[in-house]
């Protein structure tokens, strides 16, 4: 069973619908991870979890219990804040054992546990400094503990890093995993940053203007993206705005401009069908024999940029449209002997490319 | 050039102010520091012969009692604007930003008004046949008019009045500033109302309750004229017992010394209170 379970929930602010009809399911010990831009709802999301919001309609359970009508302080969730929110009157023990001092939790269980957990964030020689003598990275980590030393049901993070310098963030990203593998508290987790969705989810939401686009996880979600929102807003992605010419159960051919494309699916196509190709799919020749598909483009070369694991190209085909290609850098690659201005030849692989109806 | 015209005016703007105070605040606070020595004469108002009696008579327990007296009303005064101030400064702080100013300037208003004025004025609204028992026996709460003139609670009803703006601002300073993400937090981690209350919001607002409660006590202490006005005088207190001994009795020298003493008792207080503010400030910088 689900140890979180939205329905059906909605959130109005005066007129403005914050969120439609949300429904999702959480499982216990999932790091699941609320991804979308600024203003899609995912922090509202939070919000009515925690209890600091209440939903203008639908249901919230919790291990199978009604919580929506409850205060945030009865409810068994924990948030760290994006601004962390730290008790700035407060030590760092003080801040970590709150939670365990309201829950009138014994005082010598309240020293064991806090020390216990200020050990596993490192930071048991900072324990009686005020959070403002601590850096970004140790105030995440006293927010991380002081949330979670109260053994939540499930943990809600706020764009729990984006407030910290791009190496940090990074470290921080595998210290929050391992610690959640650590614990085994569920994590929800709210994001604008794809990166950081892809590499620390179990599963992702992908959410915009107040509704889900797709539930799956981060490698569904990357390579079988449901929408074109989807598809964009996680990594770059060409996309190609074609009409069906003709199709049986094996193959459909489509139209591009002045090509036409053999794509290998059994999916029933509608008449205008967008094809998403994601930069690293693309292959590129110089000469056009080495090309081993008949889906393929001549393209001039617009830009170079090396980016060290792989070399990025801009490239504009004959409509005037760019794409873009990566690709995998190595010492052999004649990637790098191309000039700007230079005729390339790009194709993909059969079956690489995502087809989406248009919307 | 700039610089140069910018410290002329910094220079000449002090400067009035700097004679200002000396000329009307100090000079006259030092004559009556030399007056507190000197001795009551029986022709002219003051002889100039230094001595200490006047000190010593106040150490006398009837006036001991006065300045008890005088202390235990500041404090009850302070203490009871702090409790309506607060509750009040609170909501005032959660108001949207659009009605705050009206708020504000309710609270400002009376101070465009003498607080002697205003004093009869309260004095018209809780007599026997006032306005206050007019609508109380209108309503039914009461069957016989309250006798609240020259009672205590009289007192205590003008001196929080005139007083309690002093108290609502800088609370209201106070709590403006905390992070409502904080009582959030503490809501999250299990704090009801009155945690959030004692373990978040009082001790973040803990300068502004020691300013307010400074604003209000320290006047309080030299309110003369409310407790006459309202109390009957049937208490003496300090205010007006210096009053007195200046315009009733003409002993200018004891009334000076009671005067002294009750500068020096203010000016404690002022230093404990910076001392509280630096504890305060060193701990959220340390």
């Amino acid at each position: 069973m689900a140890l979180l379970e939205l329905i059906d929930l909605s959130k109005n602010y005066k007129e403005i619908e914050v969120l439609k009809n949300i429904s999702l399911e959480i499982n216990n010990g999932e790091f699941l991870t609320l991804l979308g831009p600024s203003g899609c709802g995912k922090t509202t999301i939070l919000r009515l979890i925690g209890g600091f919001e209440e939903p203008s309609s639908g249901k919230i359970l919790l291990d199978g219990q009604s919580i929506d009508q409850l205060p945030s302080h009865k409810r068994a969730t924990n948030t760290v804040f994006q601004s962390y929110a730290l008790f700035p009157h407060m030590s760092v023990f003080d801040n970590i054992a709150f939670g365990l001092k309201m829950s009138k939790t014994p005082q010598d269980e309240i020293t064991r546990r806090v020390n216990e957990i200020l050990e596993t964030v490192q930071l048991s020689e900072h324990a009686h400094k005020k959070p403002s003598q601590l850096s970004g990275g140790q105030q995440q980590r006293v927010a991380i503990a002081r949330a979670v030393v109260n053994k939540p049901l499930i943990l809600l993070l706020d764009e729990s890093l984006s407030a910290l310098d791009y190496k940090l963030r990074k470290e921080m990203q595998i210290e929050l995993k391992m610690l959640q593998r650590k614990l085994g508290i569920t994590f929800l987790f709210v994001t604008h940053d794809q990166e950081e969705a892809l590499s620390m989810s179990d599963r992702i939401v992908v959410m915009n203007k107040g509704v889900i686009e797709q539930i799956g996880t981060p490698k569904e979600i990357y390579e079988e993206p449901k929408t074109i929102f989807v598809a964009k807003f996680i990594g770059e992605v060409n996309t190609f705005e074609c009409t069906l010419i003709s199709q049986n159960d094996q193959e459909a051919i489509v139209q591009y401009e002045d090509k036409s494309f053999m794509l290998k699916t059994a999916k029933t196509i509608s008449h205008d069908v967008n094809i998403l190709i994601r930069p690293e799919d693309l292959r590129v020749e110089r000469k056009f024999e080495d090309v081993r598909s008949p889906n393929y483009f001549q393209t001039t070369l617009e830009q170079i940029s090396y980016k060290g694991t792989t070399i990025d190209l801009v490239l504009k085909l004959k409509n005037g449209n760019i794409i873009l290609a990566s690709e995998f850098y190595n010492e052999d690659s004649d990637a790098l002997g191309y000039t700007i201005g230079e005729t390339l030849y790009v194709y993909w692989v059969d079956g690489w490319e995502v087809i989406l109806d248009a919307e | 050039m700039l610089n140069n015209s910018l410290s002329r005016f910094a220079i000449v703007s002090i400067g009035i102010i700097f004679v200002w105070i000396v000329l009307f605040a100090f000079l006259p606070q030092l004559l009556v520091f030399i007056a507190s020595f000197l001795t009551k004469g029986s022709q002219q108002m003051i002889e100039f012969e230094g001595n200490l009696e006047n000190y010593t008579r106040l150490a006398d327990p009837i006036y001991l009692k006065i300045f008890w007296d005088s202390f235990v009303l500041a404090l009850i005064t302070a203490l009871l604007c702090l409790v309506i101030a607060y509750p009040f400064a609170a909501i005032l702080a959660r108001t949207s930003v659009q009605w705050r100013p009206i708020l504000l300037i309710l609270i400002i208003i009376p101070f465009w008004t003498s607080s002697l004025v205003r004093t009869y004025a309260l004095i018209a609204i809780i007599k026997t046949k006032g306005l206050l028992n007019a609508l109380l026996l209108w309503l039914g709460i009461i069957s016989a008019p309250l006798e609240l003139m020259y009672t205590e609670t009289a007192v205590f009803i003008g001196m929080v009045y005139t007083l309690l703006p002093f108290m609502i601002l800088p609370l209201f300073a106070s709590i403006e500033k905390i992070d409502p993400r904080l009582l959030e937090a503490a809501g999250d981690l299990g704090a009801g109302f009155w945690n959030k209350l004692v373990k978040i919001t009082i001790p973040l607002t803990m300068p502004g309750i020691i300013a307010g409660f400074m604003l209000v006590f320290l006047p309080a202490l030299g309110m003369f004229y409310i407790p006459d006005l309202l109390g009957g005088a049937k208490n003496l207190i300090i205010g007006s017992f210096i009053r007195n001994q200046f315009l009733t009795f003409r002993d200018w020298p004891f009334g000076s010394a009671a005067s002294m003493l009750l500068t020096f008792l203010m000016l404690a207080l002022v230093a404990v209170y910076y001392r509280s503010q630096k504890v305060v400030e060193s701990k959220d910088s340390a």
